[in-house]
């Protein structure tokens, strides 16, 4: 069975059909690029599959449940770690801490008053910042990072939750094309090794095709094409899509 | 059935008031984002200036409406210059500096209006067609209210008209809808935003013009009008003209049965009237739904542990503050009692406003349920009292947390203004439970507590002891969470957070801690009064919270004890105290967005 089945999920914005009857599977382990031009629907589509925004019609089944009506909280309870395509991280903490935020909300230690949380998880924090290529950087304020770092300090945070799903929008903008097939291939390690699925986006069509099991093409809303790298680089409506591009 | 019609009128009648002002003040938020407090000042005036002009006019019905538009537009050029000194300059600072920048404003404008116009309660003669009635069955309604029910809707329907049929109004809704198309067509800005700013001062001026002949221009106006207003406005969602006038109807015709089925407690129906239409729809009745997916992240330092030589300073402070009773006389003595409870309310408002993220505008109210608590229950004993008294002020937090957590930004700093309105309203009304304007006295420690030494080493227990236990919890998992929320909402959810319950929580601590800070000072001065719930007292939270800056973790220890003490010195030198506190909080808004010992930037 799938980790992880989108059944026909549709979302309009008054007039803007976003997201236009989308189905898909995901499974364990299995690195899944989800790509189409700008404005196509991809983030919609991650937003209805954590629980951000609820789907109009359609369903998200997790491992058999369906998952489509419950928020965010509750999915990252079920072991939905999501990136967001604006780097989302808390300002006003270093960098490790904001990595063991994510450990003392994974832990349930949050409704605790008295003893400090800085001496919490450093260890775990510190493994993963090492994980992603931060580890020197542990000590630095999250608001003061380039881009790139916030992405890599992004994807510790979600891993600190120990995904089974791992929802990854635009992972590497931002960051120079060598760091980014670089950290793709680390996110495919890790799929691999911890049996995570992986969706993701991605404009950088050499670490698509680099890294993606498989593909899904989205345009307007609508599927279009599903695939290998091989089968969507032949693909005569991708191509017509990207035109010049891929 | 008459009584009832009566009854309708008058509400249709105070509706009409209400909209005049709060029409103003919604088309001046919808274009500049600005929520002016000053606004009630220009009310004030339209008041003053309407009857210095009225009174030397005939007073037939014809002169009576010259005289009122000129009134109006003499506030409207009053508007237009304080737009051109201070509100330009603040039109990116963030919402709470606006709002305590134009609180400043109120202050400098009640102190130089008695200068000018003395301390006493202006009139107007009423000549026959003033005091002119209808007959309505067996009830008598007043003629002139009849007008007023008329004018509502007129202006109503001429600023209609100006926003749809003229070039002006066109440029003002593409400006209320989309600030950054305007400046992108190259259209004049400045000169759109100081137009708006006369417009909106003109309608304050008209409407308190228009009120005179029902009651009287007095230094008390400005903040009974600006809190109604602001509740109109939000009510009908901000920046929408025909949302006032809906709201304006609710309101008033609410108040006024309102008046007849509870006589003591009409603002808490209007509260009500609030809480039901913001639980319902946050963004007000015909407000625009701001809905984003948008992340909002904002740069700012990481929090840090206090540094060795911080703690050194601390502990030699601390040292100090037992010695005091050693070395201090009973006045300075008192003085130090007071910056101790300056101390916990400010880092009590300042546990929700920094870290949490609600920027409170009526946090007096937690100190004065507090304080009132303790009052009531020390004819019981005192201990009952300090323990009782912040309890009962965390359940109530609690409660009306319910709603404050569901909002933000202005909408939030209003509701809170809103609340600590109502429960000042109660203290002065309530007259059999709490004396009324008269307090209660004889508030006193007793037993082995009564000696002064032995209770200002109590309330340095109480109070410093609070004010370090709120920082603990703000370095414990709890509060690194509450920041996470605060910081990045989205992801905080991502992670696992409930946003809303650390808010709630953080909310219920902060007014318990608050009303610990009210019961303590209720013993330390032997009595209380309405004002501890004052709009004055939480602007003096927010400003010993501002001072010491929002972002640090001792600003408002630092900022509470530097408040108390240049409050103290001030009083002993003028009597123009809030003229003085105007102008300072004005110049500290313009020359330290982010408070004296903040120093990272919050936008
Ligand atoms: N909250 C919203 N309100 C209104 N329209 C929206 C909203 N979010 C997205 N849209 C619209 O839905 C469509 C799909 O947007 P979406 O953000 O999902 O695209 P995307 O594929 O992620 O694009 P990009 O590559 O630029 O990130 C767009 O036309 C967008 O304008
Ligand atoms: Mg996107």
């Amino acid at each position: 069975m799938s980790l992880l089945v989108a059944e026909r999920l549709e979302k309009s914005f008054g007039e803007t059909r976003a997201v236009a009857g989308v189905s898909f599977s995901l499974d364990a382990g299995e690195m899944l690029a989800l790509i189409g031009p700008n404005g196509a629907g991809k983030s919609t589509c991650f937003n209805m599959l954590n629980g951000q925004l609820h789907p109009d019609s359609g369903r998200v089944l997790l491992a058999g449940r369906d998952i489509s009506r419950l928020s965010p909280r509750h999915m990252s309870r079920l072991g939905v770690g999501r990136s967001f395509q604006l780097a989302a991280t808390f300002t006003s903490m270093t960098v490790r801490e904001n990595v063991q935020m994510a450990l003392i909300a994974q832990s349930g230690e949050v409704w605790r008053f008295v003893r400090p949380a800085r001496a919490l998880h450093v260890a775990e924090a510190d493994a993963l910042l090492a994980l992603v290529g931060m580890a020197d950087q542990a000590e630095r304020a999250a608001s003061v990072l380039a881009y790139g770092d916030l992405k890599r300090l992004e994807l510790a945070m979600a891993l600190a939750g120990t995904p089974r799903l791992l929802l990854m929008d635009e992972p590497t903008a931002g960051m120079a094309p060598v760091d980014r097939t670089a950290l793709m291939a680390l996110v495919r390690r890790i799929a691999r090794a911890r049996g995570v699925a992986v969706l993701f986006t991605e404009h950088d069509m050499d670490a698509v095709f680099s890294t993606a099991d498989r593909i899904l093409v989205l345009d307007q809303g609508h599927l279009i094409a599903e695939g290998d790298a091989a089968a969507i680089r032949a693909d005569p409506r991708v191509r017509a899509v990207y035109l010049g591009e891929a | 059935m008459d009584f009832l019609v009566v009854q309708l009128l008058t509400g249709l009648a105070s509706a009409s008031s209400l909209f005049l002002i709060a029409a103003g003040l919604t088309v001046i938020f919808g274009v500049t984002r600005v929520v002016n407090f000053s606004h009630g000042s220009l009310f004030m005036l339209g008041a003053y200036i309407g009857w210095t002009i009225l009174i030397r006019l005939p007073r037939d019905p014809l002169w009576f409406a010259a005289g009122v538009l000129g009134a109006a537009l003499a506030v409207g050029a009053l508007g237009a210059a304080l737009e051109a000194v201070l509100l330009r300059r603040l039109y990116r600072a963030p919402e709470l500096f606006q709002l305590l920048a134009t609180f400043g404003v109120l202050l400098i404008v009640q102190d130089l209006t008695l200068l000018i116009w003395g301390a006493d309660d202006l009139t107007l003669p009423r000549p026959p067609w003033l005091r002119a009635f209808v007959r309505v069955g067996a009830e008598r309604f007043p003629l002139y209210d009849l007008i007023l029910i008329a004018i509502g809707p007129m202006v109503l329907g001429l600023l209609w008209l100006l926003l749809r049929r003229t070039r002006f109004g066109i440029l003002l809704r593409a400006a209320t809808e989309n600030r950054q198309m305007v400046a992108a067509l190259g259209v004049n800005q400045k000169a759109l935003f100081s137009a708006v700013f006369t417009l909106g001062s003109a309608l304050a001026g008209l409407g308190g013009a228009l009120a005179l002949p029902d009651a009287s221009a007095n230094l008390q106006i400005d903040l009974g009008v600006i809190v109604e207003a602001f509740v109109v406005v939000v009510v009908g969602g901000m920046g929408s003209l025909p949302g006032a006038y809906l709201a304006a109807l609710l309101i008033g015709v609410s108040q006024s049965f309102g008046i007849v089925l509870f006589p003591r407690i009409t603002l808490v129906l209007v509260f009500a009237v609030m809480a039901v239409v913001l639980a319902l729809r946050p963004q007000g009745l015909l407000g625009s739904e701001a809905t984003s997916t948008a992340e909002t992240t904002r740069a700012s330092r990481p929090v840090r542990p206090a540094s060795r030589a911080a703690r050194l300073a601390g502990g030699l402070a601390l040292c100090l503050a037992l010695a005091a009773p050693l070395l201090l006389g009973p006045y300075p003595l008192s003085v130090a009692t007071e910056a101790m409870i300056a101390v916990l309310f400010a880092a009590s408002l300042h546990f929700t406003m920094g870290p949490g993220g609600m920027p409170s505008f009526g946090h007096a109210a937690w100190f004065g349920i507090g304080a009132y608590a303790a009052a009531l229950l020390a004819r019981q004993t005192m201990g009952m009292g300090l323990v009782l008294a912040p309890l009962f002020a965390g359940t109530v937090a609690a409660g009306f947390g319910w709603f404050v957590v569901r909002l933000s930004g202005v909408y939030l700093a209003m509701l809170t203004l809103a609340f600590a309105q109502i429960v000042w309203a109660a203290a002065s009304q309530l007259v059999d439970l709490t004396g009324g304007d008269n307090g209660i006295l004889g508030v006193r420690a007793t037993g082995w507590v009564a000696a002064p030494s032995v209770f200002y080493w109590l309330a340095l227990a109480l109070c410093l002891g609070g004010a370090m236990a709120l920082r603990r919890v703000l370095f414990a998992p709890f509060g690194y969470a509450l920041r996470a929320a605060r910081d990045a909402p989205l992801r905080a959810e991502a992670i696992g957070l409930d946003a809303q319950a650390l808010r709630l929580v953080a909310f219920t601590i902060s007014g318990a801690t608050a009303g610990l800070a009210g019961s303590v000072f209720a013993y330390a001065k032997g009595s209380v009064f309405p004002t501890y719930i004052g709009i004055g007292k939480s602007v003096d939270a927010l400003l010993m919270v501002l001072l010491g800056g929002v972002e640090t973790m001792a600003g408002p220890v630092v900022g509470a004890i530097a408040y108390t003490g240049l409050f103290d010195a001030l009083l002993l030198i003028t009597d123009l105290w809030r003229l003085v506190l105007g102008m300072a909080i004005v110049a500290l808004v313009l020359a330290f967005p982010d408070g004296i010992a903040g120093r990272a930037g919050r936008r």
